[in-house]
């Protein structure tokens, strides 16, 4: 049920009541910004974006089929109001005190029964941002990964995938995903891949970055050959885990965050590459989601001087490993903005951004990008912006996109 | 310059604020302690509406006297709007970024007269 008010607690024992919510409103500037740049030109394909999908939790659960498994999952999430009692913690601020106000004023918004209130908070965003076609990603199921109990991983994410390829993708097409495995099993992972290739709205498949297991491990060889085959696209999405030990000497947020989404990714890839899986599975698209771009000119320096040395540590790679990143394709968000736009310029160029980048905003998350910022770069000619922003996911998840269907607000 | 009426005097407490807007220009006008500001309402990070979000007062560090660090408190005169996309913070009286002193949004001139509060936009 919709609440009607909100009372956001402020410094100096103030409080702000708030009454009302309105997605449309709240990014008025992004349409704005949207007619002013003329993104009715172009298709804009966002290729990381996310939902709360514990809104929807009590729906997820009915398609649970262990039926000891859903008695206690609904009976936890009931007695602790949401879905913590089946899903690993995780410790955040993501909101900043309230500042961002749309996470505690998201459940004030009013819909209408026209729709799935989850599709209807998409598409409303959406069409601020002018975005035709969206990624939809979890949110707290970012960090399932870390659940100790594999088996609810598994089920959770197949309950989750079937709730999304049943109740939201087929209701709109303008809803695409990248559908979670649960990596933690790869008997499971590979079934998964292959029980939903080819289900509407499903555009490849997403692993969470979060979590301790090694992406060269021999068993998921035959889900990589099956992907690659099927020509859909695997994705490593990142986020944090403050618990792990590494993150855990860090007392604030902004460094957990700042550094916890790109060493998830970091590390995978370090093992995608040095263990040669680009030779093994050259046609297998990867995407590397959610951890900025700054790191990866990082990673390619690191790797390659090690590379020259010892090189008999990877006799199947043929080339250094940044020229096997090249290839690889990465999205934009969170877009980290230095005040020389000349370091900008350099990752741009580095990563062959023109052909292996794609726009994503990772709205409605607290870091969002809107599409100006990569429309108002002064360095991309307006080929590579549009490239950018539509035309490289369109050609990476072969979206046929004949016309504009944000619409206008 | 084009006069915009904001509010009547007495209208806004402290810790109001209006957004006003001619010929395109949005501008956010606020009332805290007895004095008006107005500031454009375009976020010089992304564009956000840079005034409609929260009052905070700034976030200070207290460390002890072998700079230690004891907590942190809320300023009790240094206080920041706040822009609701990203938490961009602004502080209120120069708009100035918190983060980046060196950048400020546009400010505006804010006249009372005959009783009604108004804010010049050209």
């Amino acid at each position: 049920m919709t609440k009607t008010n909100f009372n956001i607690p402020l410094s100096g024992d103030r409080s702000m009541p708030i009454e009302g919510f309105d997605t449309s409103l709240h990014l008025k500037h992004a349409a704005d910004q949207a007619k002013a740049r003329g993104f009715d030109r172009f298709p804009i394909i966002d290729v990381d974006s996310h939902h709360y999908e514990t809104e929807s939790f009590s729906e997820i659960l009915e398609y649970l089929d262990d039926p000891v498994l859903q008695q206690l999952a609904k009976t936890a999430s009931a007695s602790r109001h949401g879905a913590f009692g089946m899903l690993p913690g995780n410790i955040g601020y993501q909101d900043m005190g309230g500042r961002v106000a749309r996470y505690p004023l998201r459940q004030l918004e009013k819909t209408g029964p026209e729709a799935h209130r989850d599709i209807t908070l998409t598409k409303r965003w959406m069409d601020a941002l002018a975005v035709d076609i969206a990624i939809l990603f979890p949110t707290p199921m970012l960090n399932l990964g870390l659940h100790p109990q594999i088996e609810i991983e598994v089920a959770l994410s197949r309950a989750y995938n079937r709730w999304l390829t049943e109740k939201i993708l087929p209701n709109d097409p303008r809803l695409r995903s990248m559908l979670y495995l649960p990596f933690n099993d790869p008997q499971a992972t590979y079934e998964m891949a292959k029980e939903f290739a080819g289900k509407p709205g499903v555009l490849g498949f997403m692993v969470t970055a979060t979590r301790n297991r090694a992406v060269h491990n021999d068993a998921y060889m035959k889900t990589y050959a099956f992907l690659e085959e099927a020509g859909l696209p695997l994705g490593f999405h990142a986020s944090y885990n403050w618990n792990d030990q590494t993150m855990a000497m860090m007392n604030k947020f902004l460094s957990v965050h700042a550094l916890g989404f790109a060493i998830s990714n970091m590390v995978h890839l370090t093992n995608w590459v040095i263990n040669a899986l680009p030779v093994r599975f050259p046609k297998l698209k990867v995407i590397w989601i959610e951890s900025g771009l700054a790191w990866i000119p990082f990673l390619m320096q690191r790797l390659d001087h090690e590379y020259y040395m010892r090189k008999s540590e990877v006799p199947s790679l043929t080339r250094p490993p940044s020229d096997y990143m090249r290839e690889m394709f990465y999205t934009s968000q969170p877009m980290e903005r230095p005040n020389d736009i000349r370091e900008l310029e350099q990752t741009f160029r580095m990563i062959n951004a023109p052909t292996q980048l794609m726009y994503s905003s990772d709205y409605p998350h607290w870091d969002f990008d809107v599409p100006s910022v990569i429309y108002d770069l002064p360095f991309l000619s307006e080929e590579d912006k549009r490239a950018i922003l539509g035309g490289n996911a369109a050609r990476v998840f072969n979206i046929d996109i004949k016309e504009k269907l944000a619409k206008s607000i | 310059m084009t006069e915009v009426f904001v509010a009547k005097t007495g209208e806004m407490a402290s810790g109001d604020r209006r957004i006003v807007s001619h010929a395109g220009v949005e501008v956010g006008v606020f009332y805290w302690e007895d004095t008006y500001y107005a500031y454009s309402n375009i976020c010089l990070h992304q564009g956000g509406p840079a005034c409609e979000g929260l009052l905070m007062h700034q976030v200070q560090d207290v460390l002890r006297p072998d700079r230690s660090f004891k907590q942190q408190k809320f300023s009790e005169t240094e206080i920041n709007f706040v822009c609701p996309w990203h938490g961009y913070e602004y502080d209120l009286k120069t708009g100035r970024v918190v983060a980046d002193p060196a950048r400020r949004l546009k400010s505006f001139p804010v006249h009372i007269r005959d009783g009604n509060v108004h804010v010049d936009i050209n």
